[in-house]
């Protein structure tokens, strides 16, 4: 056993009201650069809808993440390293940026100097960023915002190719018939990363301490196959330096304790974030699995109890600090995942192992005629309620499960179940003993349950123990015995630039030098280069 | 002059060569990428980088056959001078007529698209414009001279020349007797290693080859030392309601 830490993120869809705030905070701390107009770390899709970009879940398209081979072993679906190397000079499975969409600009000059006493309203003229032409917007990224244009193009969306004939004539795009759910996305910073793996240069990692997948931007030399090779579309090119770059998970926040942007400035507090340990040397193992629907089963497998003595024995040997292991013991991703069962990660058949789950939308029952005669507090009517929900148990199967319908129903039948026992409990104090029975969790996991999804503050929804340093007891030495600058004194480690959104480039080992201005310092933005640098002029 | 050129210049460009990438790669490494631009335009790319690149690999290869390995060495191991005359010219025909037909396919690829002209920078048309130059020479040696002309036999004097070079012992003789066509096509050579260092032509030394013995996944440790934890908005805001509680 390697026991390792990651951090994960559960998000509980059936709270998320697609107001894009995630996305737009987002795109403010990190992509609105120069050649990063297109990019969106996070978004936010409608369901059903084809998505951003368009149609990404279509892997026979794509040849994104991994399968198995004729011979159960676990490979690219891109292909292996002689054919991706056969690929350098055109990788026919990129996306071009029609397929996420081109990004516009406007001229705001217009409205602020237009004269006084104009008859009608100035109007902005959309330009394209890319070329500066004037431009009509037929694409964006939430442009099937709450089914926008649904009729004519979510039929398109590749989970609705997979389901059966039967349950797929269940989903109407007519206004009354229609369903919708909301689908924030984010880099799932995989347990087994597709875009890692077909990274020919070895720029992009996973960290050691918290499982962060990062482009390291001073190895990239821009071959574009972990754009490919990510099943999710989750890895960009900057059109603008060449050079891919992704969700960060902002690390630089997560260091310090504090949750990513998305989670701070998340409006219906649906994102949960902690650490969950896991045993690295199941990772393949799990990936492996040869029935799809046994993938999700594998995959919590993979992860390892933070109150078993033996793990914890573990990772302090691994040179954990307690307060990891006791943040491990809180995390709220955990008791989602593992405990209570009701988080599923997004996609398991990409066979990456995802580490953003979800918590399925429950949605409105579809037979309001039938609904009439149910008990709410038995078990068995809340079952068959589940089948007939307005968004068929099938279709999130495909998001969740790779199809398994029983698997999703479970869920599904915990959290109505849970609301259930919530409502007799708070309405007339009765125990629904056969809600519990029916999903095998006791009162006391229940009411923690609802109180995790429905009521849980700032400090339970997000468990991150700030980073920490093998070579802690080392710094501390320095910092005892020299009282007056502790760690900020020159060429100190405090001293080291932080990571930041002007510097999203790694930091290697090397330190600034001080007292070495001139044309080989280092520049503002933490890189070493000419000052002034003429290969980059112009562009 | 004469000197200058033959035995001076190869030399003061093999110098910026060299110099000009040890300092790209020591200061540079942002800036060290293929630069892609096929996620804006990849229907000409499609077509035209393959071509550019496999008739390059051709060009390449030609050119360390013809100026490395002298003619007696190819007759000791049984290749006429006729068999590799027909080699030399036709494989340089056919992968000269890839290259700039690829080259051809790219340039109107940067022009005509306003996404990629747009990401054009001026090192890129320098570049371009070298490349053309140099391709055009070359096959101007290549199939004006030596397919459809008397040609020349530059084994006896430019590959002597050139490896005179690398001994320290440039013959200015040997060059200066060479028909023009060769003579700009060497200088231009050693100009456009001058010019390598500082264009995108850098990422051909990063070809990836290792990737084929790598481990899929890369897992590294942090670097720098871990930040020192910052108090988050919470704290801030409890802090300043109770001023006397120091965390």
């Amino acid at each position: 056993m390697r026991i390792r830490a990651q951090v994960a993120m559960v998000m509980n869809l059936d709270k998320c009201i697609g107001c894009h705030t995630c996305s737009v905070t987002c795109k403010q701390t990190w992509t609105n650069r120069d050649g990063t107009e297109y990019v969106w770390f996070n978004n936010v899709e409608t369901k059903p809808g084809i998505g951003y970009p368009k149609h990404y879940e279509d892997q026979d398209r794509w040849h994104g993440g991994w399968q198995l081979d004729e011979k159960g072993r676990l490979k690219l679906r891109s292909g292996g390293r002689v054919k991706r190397l056969s690929r350098l000079f055109v990788n026919p499975d990129l996306p071009s940026i029609d397929d996420y969409y081109e990004p516009a600009a406007f001229d705001k000059d217009i409205l602020v100097n237009a004269p006084a006493g104009l008859k009608d309203t100035p109007v902005q003229q959309p330009h394209s960023a890319l070329t500066g032409e004037p431009m009509a917007l037929t694409w964006g990224a939430n442009w099937e915002d709450s089914l926008g244009g649904a009729h004519e193009h979510a039929t398109g969306d590749p989970n609705l190719a997979r389901m059966s004939a039967e349950a797929a004539a269940r989903v109407k795009f007519e206004f009354e018939k229609t369903f919708l759910f909301h689908l924030p996305r984010i880099c799932e910073h995989c347990l087994n990363p597709a875009c890692v793996s077909a990274c020919p240069s070895g720029a992009m990692y996973k960290r050691e301490e918290d499982g962060i997948v990062l482009v390291d931007q001073d190895r990239c030399r821009g071959w574009r196959m972990c754009v490919s090779a990510c099943p999710y579309k989750k890895v960009y090119v900057n059109h603008s330096t060449g050079k891919a770059e992704k969700c960060t998970l902002c690390f630089p926040r997560i260091e310090a304790g504090q949750p990513t942007i998305c989670s701070e400035t998340c409006v219906g507090r649906l994102r949960y974030l902690g650490i969950v340990f896991y045993d690295e040397d199941a990772v393949l193992a799990a990936a492996s699995v040869t029935d799809e629907h046994d993938l999700l089963e594998a995959q919590r497998a993979v992860f390892l109890d933070p109150t078993d003595p033996a793990v914890q024995e573990a990772a302090r040997a691994a040179g954990m600090p307690q307060e990891w292991l006791d943040a491990a013991e809180r995390s709220p991703v955990w008791r989602l995942i593992s405990e209570y069962k009701v988080a599923l990660p997004l996609h398991p058949e990409y066979r990456t192992l995802p580490m953003v789950w979800y918590v399925p939308p429950l949605s409105p029952v579809l037979d309001a005629v039938g609904e009439a005669g149910r008990d709410d507090t038995d078990a068995d009517d809340i079952f068959h309620t589940i089948r007939e929900l307005r968004i068929p148990v099938e279709y999130l199967a495909e998001l969740f499960t790779a199809g398994d319908v029983e698997a999703t129903a479970g869920v599904l039948m915990k959290l109505a179940a849970m609301r259930s026992y919530m409502r007799a409990r708070t309405l007339d104090g009765t125990v629904a003993d056969d809600l519990l029975d029916g999903i095998g969790m006791t009162a006391d996991q229940v009411e923690a349950m609802y109180r995790l999804l429905a009521i849980a503050k700032y400090d339970e929804r997000y468990v991150i123990p700030a980073a920490y340093s093998k070579d802690a007891a080392a710094l501390e030495a320095q910092a005892t015995a020299n009282q007056d600058c502790a760690l900020d004194c020159e060429g100190g480690p405090g001293m080291t630039k932080q990571a930041s959104a002007e510097s999203f480039h790694l930091v290697e080992g090397e330190q600034v030098r001080p007292g070495r201005p001139g044309l080989f310092s280092r520049r503002a933005d933490g890189r070493r280069g000419f000052t002034i640098n003429p290969l980059r002029g112009g562009a | 002059m004469t000197n200058f050129v033959w035995t001076v210049l190869p030399y003061l460009c093999l110098a910026v060569f060299v110099a000009g990438h040890v300092w790209r790669w020591r200061h540079d490494q942002f800036g060290w990428t293929t630069h892609t631009s096929q996620v804006l335009e990849n229907r000409l790319l499609r077509l035209g980088a393959p071509l550019f690149h496999l008739g390059v690999l051709g060009v390449a290869g030609g050119h360390l056959m013809g100026l490395l390995v002298p003619a007696s060495v190819t007759e000791k191991i049984g290749i006429s001078e006729h068999a590799y005359h027909l080699i030399a010219v036709w494989g340089g025909t056919v992968t000269g007529l890839m290259l700039v037909t690829g080259l051809v396919l790219l340039i109107i690829r940067r022009v005509s698209n306003g996404r990629v002209r747009r990401v054009t920078t001026r090192m890129d048309k320098v570049l371009y414009a070298a490349l053309a130059g140099m391709a055009l020479l070359g096959m101007i040696a290549t199939v004006g001279v030596n397919l459809l002309g008397g040609g020349y036999d530059y084994r006896e004097t430019v590959a002597v020349w050139f490896r005179g070079v690398f001994w320290f012992q440039p013959d200015p003789a040997l060059m200066s007797g060479a028909p023009l066509v060769y003579q700009l096509h060497a200088i231009g050579g050693f100009l456009f290693l001058a010019l390598w260092p500082f264009t995108r032509l850098v990422h051909v030394w990063s070809a990836p080859l290792a990737y084929l013995w790598r481990p899929y996944v890369v897992y590294r440790a942090r670097r720098s030392p871990a930040p020192s934890p910052t108090a988050s908005p919470d704290q801030v805001r409890d802090a300043a309601r109770e001023p006397s509680v120091r965390r």
